[in-house]
Order: C-alpha cells, then sequence, then structure tokens
C-alpha cells in the first residue's frame, strides 16, 4: 500500500509542479519547450541504447518452450503456429503475440476449495483489460496526430469518426477514453485486491498505472470539462515538430500538466519494464523458431579445438603396443 | 545465432515512425500559423466573451438546442446585456458568420473535426437567403 501511495505522490507532485511552472511567466518556455524536447531526446537514445545492447548479446540455441507438437515425422501433424518451425510460423506466432497477447490469454488461476480440493481455472480478465487497455493507448496516440501534422493524416481522421462513432455530446465522447479508464482501473485494482500480486507489487509497477491513469485523466479533463484552447496547442505543437517552438499564453494549466506527465513517461520508459515496447520484439522463446531437429546450429564461438584421435594414438604407440602384445586395430 | 542486422532494421523503423510527425511538417514547410479564422465585418462582439467561444463554443449550442427543443425557451440574454433568438443558421450564420467556408470551416479542417449539425440544419448561401 505504501507503494502504490508514494507512486500516487510522485505522480502529484509532477502535475502540480507543472501546473505551477505554466503559470509563471518565465519557467513557462523551459516547461514548454525545453522538457519536451529533452524527453524526447532521452526516449530516443535510451530506447536505441537498450536495443542494441540487447542486439549484441548472444543466441546460442533455440529456446523450445513451445505449446504444440514439434514438426517431425510427416505423418504426425506438427502444430505450426504453437510450435512453428518456418519463418513465417514464426511472424505468425509473433503477431498474435504483440497484436492478441496470446500467452496471457493462456493465463489460469488456482483456488482450494473445500474438500480439500485444489482447482484450476481459466483467467482470462487481466488478458482482456491488458488488451483494452494497450489498443485505446493506441488508438489515442494515433488520434493525437490531429493536433500534431497540418494536414491532418488519413489514418487520424478515421480513427476519430469511428471513435466517435456515437457523437454523444459536444465536443464528442471517445470510446477509447472510456475503455483505457475501465481498464486501467482493472489492471490497478489487481494489484491492490489480490494478496500475491500485491505482495511481488513494485513501486515502478504503481507508477506506470498512475503515471498512464493521470495522463489519460488530464487529457481527458482537458477535453470534456476544463476545455483547453486546442487551435493554440496545435500550433504550439507544431512549432514544436518544426523547431521553431513558440509559446502561447494561453495554453491552459491542464495542458501543461499533461504535458509534463507525457514527458516523464517519455523519459522514464526507457529505463523501466515498459521496455517491454521494444522487448516483445526480442523474446527468444516468441522469436525463434524450433527447427532445432531440422537444422544444424552451429555455435559461432566455437574455436578450433586440437583433437587427438585413437587412431593416431595407437600409430604413435604402435611398436610398443605390439611389442607389449596389446590388441590392435590395424595389426 | 545472431540477429543484429534484423533488430537493427527493426530500431530504424520504429525511430521513422516516431519521428514521423516532424519529417512530414519540415519537408511540406508547415508553418505554425494556424487556421485564420476570417471574424464577420462589422461586428465587435460574439454572443458571448470570445475567450470562452474559442474553446466552447460547441457547449453553447448544445445549451441553445436543449433549451429551446427541451424547455421551449427561445431567447439568450449574452454577458454584455444583448438579447438574441437561440438559432443555429439563424443567429450565428445569418446574423454574423455567413462566410462558414472561412470561418468555421477553416478551423473544423485544421483539427479535424466532424461538425455533424449541417446533416440537418442549412448553412449553405443560396438557403440561408431565401429562407425567413
Ligand atoms: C477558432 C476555431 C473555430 C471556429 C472559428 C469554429 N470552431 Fe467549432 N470547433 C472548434 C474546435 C477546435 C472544435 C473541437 C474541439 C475538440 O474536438 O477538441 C470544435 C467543435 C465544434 C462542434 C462540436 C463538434 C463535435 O461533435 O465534436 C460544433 C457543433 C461546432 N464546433 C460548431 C461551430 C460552428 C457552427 C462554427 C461557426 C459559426 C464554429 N464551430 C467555428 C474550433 C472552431
Ligand atoms: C438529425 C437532425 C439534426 C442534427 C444532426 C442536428 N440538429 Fe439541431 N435541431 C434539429 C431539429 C429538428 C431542431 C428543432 C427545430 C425547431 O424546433 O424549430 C433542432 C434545433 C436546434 C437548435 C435550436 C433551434 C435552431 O433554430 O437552431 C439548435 C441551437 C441546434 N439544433 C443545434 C444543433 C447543433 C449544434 C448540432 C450539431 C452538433 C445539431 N443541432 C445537429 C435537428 C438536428
Ligand atoms: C502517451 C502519450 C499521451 C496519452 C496517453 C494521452 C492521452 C490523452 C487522452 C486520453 C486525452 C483525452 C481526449 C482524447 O482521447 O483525445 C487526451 C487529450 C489531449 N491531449 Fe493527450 N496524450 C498523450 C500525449 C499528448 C501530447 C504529446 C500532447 C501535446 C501535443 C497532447 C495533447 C493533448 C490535447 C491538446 C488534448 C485535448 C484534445 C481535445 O480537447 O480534443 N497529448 N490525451
Amino acid at each position: 500500500m505504501t507503494r502504490l501511495l508514494s507512486a500516487s505522490a510522485t505522480v502529484l507532485a509532477i502535475a502540480l509542479a507543472a501546473a505551477l511552472a505554466g503559470s509563471l511567466e518565465g519557467v513557462r518556455t523551459v516547461l514548454a519547450v525545453a522538457v519536451p524536447y529533452a524527453a524526447f531526446a532521452v526516449l530516443v537514445l535510451g530506447l536505441s541504447w537498450r536495443v542494441v545492447r540487447w542486439s549484441l548479446a548472444p543466441v546460442p540455441f533455440r529456446i523450445p518452450t513451445v505449446c504444440g507438437q514439434q514438426k517431425s515425422l510427416p505423418w504426425i501433424a506438427s502444430s505450426r503456429l504453437e510450435s512453428p518451425h518456418t519463418t513465417a510460423g514464426v511472424i505468425g506466432r509473433m503477431a498474435l503475440e504483440i497484436l492478441a497477447f496470446r500467452s496471457l490469454f493462456r493465463n489460469t488461476g488456482s483456488r482450494l476449495e473445500r474438500g480439500p480440493r485444489l482447482v484450476y481455472r481459466e483467467a482470462r480478465w487481466l488478458w482482456l483489460a491488458a488488451l483494452l487497455f494497450h489498443w485505446s493507448l493506441l488508438v489515442i496516440l494515433l488520434r493525437h496526430l490531429r493536433l500534431l501534422v497540418e494536414p491532418v493524416p488519413t489514418l487520424a481522421l478515421v480513427l476519430d469518426r469511428l471513435d466517435g462513432f456515437f457523437q454523444v455530446g459536444a465536443p464528442v465522447v471517445y470510446l477509447s477514453d472510456g475503455l483505457i479508464l475501465v481498464s486501467l482501473t482493472y489492471l490497478l485494482q489487481r494489484r491492490v485486491r489480490n494478496p500475491q500480486v500485491r505482495y511481488i507489487s513494485l513501486f515502478t509497477d504503481y507508477f506506470a498505472l498512475v503515471l498512464l491513469g493521470a495522463i489519460a485523466v488530464s487529457g481527458m479533463w482537458m477535453r470534456y470539462f476544463a476545455r483547453a484552447d486546442t487551435v493554440a496547442i496545435k500550433q504550439f505543437a507544431i512549432g514544436l515538430t518544426v523547431f521553431r517552438p513558440a509559446v502561447p499564453a494561453n495554453l491552459g494549466d491542464w495542458f501543461f500538466v499533461h504535458l509534463a506527465l507525457v514527458a516523464t513517461l517519455a523519459a522514464y520508459l526507457p529505463f523501466s519494464k515498459l521496455v517491454h515496447l521494444g522487448g516483445v520484439f526480442l523474446s527468444p522463446t516468441r522469436n525463434l523458431a524450433n527447427n532445432n531437429r531440422m537444422k544444424r546450429h552451429l555455435n559461432p564461438w566455437n574455436y578450433p579445438v586440437k583433437v587427438h584421435t585413437y587412431q593416431e594414438w595407437e600409430q604413435e604407440f604402435h611398436d610398443k603396443m605390439a611389442a607389449a602384445g596389446l590388441p590392435l586395430e590395424r595389426p | 545465432m545472431r540477429d543484429r542486422g534484423i533488430i537493427w532494421m527493426g530500431l530504424a523503423l520504429f525511430l521513422v515512425f516516431l519521428t514521423l510527425p516532424a519529417w512530414h511538417n519540415l519537408s511540406a514547410r508547415v508553418s505554425a500559423k494556424g487556421p485564420q479564422p476570417v471574424p464577420p465585418a462589422g461586428q465587435k462582439q460574439c454572443v458571448a466573451p470570445v475567450e470562452y467561444m474559442r474553446t466552447s463554443h460547441m457547449r453553447l449550442l448544445l445549451d441553445w438546442r436543449d433549451s429551446v427543443v427541451r424547455r421551449g425557451a427561445q431567447d439568450y440574454t449574452s454577458p454584455d446585456g444583448r438579447h438574441f433568438a437561440m438559432s443555429l443558421t439563424n443567429t450565428c450564420l445569418r446574423e454574423c458568420h455567413s462566410a462558414k467556408a472561412d470561418f468555421c470551416d477553416r478551423c473544423h479542417n485544421y483539427e479535424a473535426v466532424a461538425v455533424p449539425c449541417w446533416d440537418c440544419h442549412m448553412d449553405s448561401k443560396t438557403l440561408l437567403g431565401s429562407v425567413k
């Protein structure tokens, strides 16, 4: 519980500091220009650094942690997606993993019932909430392109229309906004309510969830309640992308809160568990074809080993062995 | 086994996507000048202070609608004491913003806002002129 509280307090402190800095004439420019640029640079360099480090690590052997029949004899049906032996199969497995969280779908839970009897059951709420959260986040980020690019890209336009399909209120309520709130709430309460999960939850686990929640809430507050001048915000955002930043006076406190929290997320991402954004592509148990029996995988670090075979040995001691009356392969 | 080539290509691709808005805006020479809506000539003050209208005109319009359609109240008193009939076409467009394309549409295209109102409410100049 103290971990959750300290994570929430940290996020709150950042938000308050941002609101304060946004209202101070001199500090505003630093927050609006220097902080986003710095955070973005940390994101790009940090992520690259981590991925390049990973790419230099040796992958000595296929790790066949699979959930299906391996390809063997032609008359034994093999599982092409669960235990792929071709590159196409691996791409299919990775796509399922990244787009649909296939391995999380297999999640099970266990419970001790009266008897005593241990019961295993499928546990899919975590999968559902995680999937909803990630897809909503993607849709929201792509929709944000309307505030960043001129003319607005078709993708952002189409997503905007679909997301606001029900045209509730003005400005219209986005479906993804509701979904991200619900899913984040579920993910957070799971860590708090389930004793086992609470025991292993660290500051960073809560911090990531609370930070994302605060970003979503500040954005929604700005859109549905406080109302920000989004035309001025778009002019400001375009100014940032073309490296001619200009900070209008009427951006609003909530925008600074939103911006500072997003900058925090960007800078925090490469050094936290959130870097699974890149790491998921490098999961060795998912991205290597299970073809250990079909192909010979040579260890690239094999150095030439000096060998002395029995034949050579026998030749060397041939005369001595013959004299001692020992049996010889080549008399 | 090493897959460095593929990993580095994937990373480069991701970084290109991440910075695409900047590349696009830089190469298309997009400036931060904004939509520059044209205010109506000869008018000084909107039905509410301009700072409020800039961020929240859609709220005001829905309030008007609810007021007219649900409560039958037609009259609106602006903060500076003037009276207006609560009507999208008759008040907003006919009295002031008849050049909708240079006013409303500029902003809405800039921000990709879909304004569904014109499915039913009139906005074209010819119709505005003929209907009283
Ligand atoms: C200064 C720019 C600007 C001008 C001028 C402008 N609008 Fe808007 N309007 C906006 C923005 C920005 C939004 C959407 C805000 C958002 O999505 O965050 C919006 C949204 C709306 C909406 C709600 C749409 C929805 O369903 O979300 C309505 C209705 C609307 N405007 C009507 C009008 C009308 C009518 C006019 C002309 C008389 C007009 N606006 C002029 C900027 C403008
Ligand atoms: C499905 C058709 C339809 C759509 C779409 C629609 N309206 Fe209306 N609106 C009506 C009807 C019908 C009335 C009632 C007219 C009357 O009672 O004289 C009305 C009345 C109004 C009124 C008060 C009367 C007037 O003359 O303006 C306002 C204001 C209004 N609507 C605003 C909006 C806004 C803003 C939007 C877009 C977000 C919108 N409407 C979208 C059908 C529609
Ligand atoms: C991880 C990154 C971000 C997340 C998760 C996020 C989340 C959100 C959410 C949930 C909303 C509510 C409305 C909507 O769904 O569109 C929102 C609105 C908004 N965000 Fe973000 N945001 C992020 C980054 C940014 C950035 C970098 C900017 C700066 C350009 C920004 C500017 C805005 C603005 C101006 C709004 C109000 C939009 C409106 O009124 O229509 N956001 N954000």
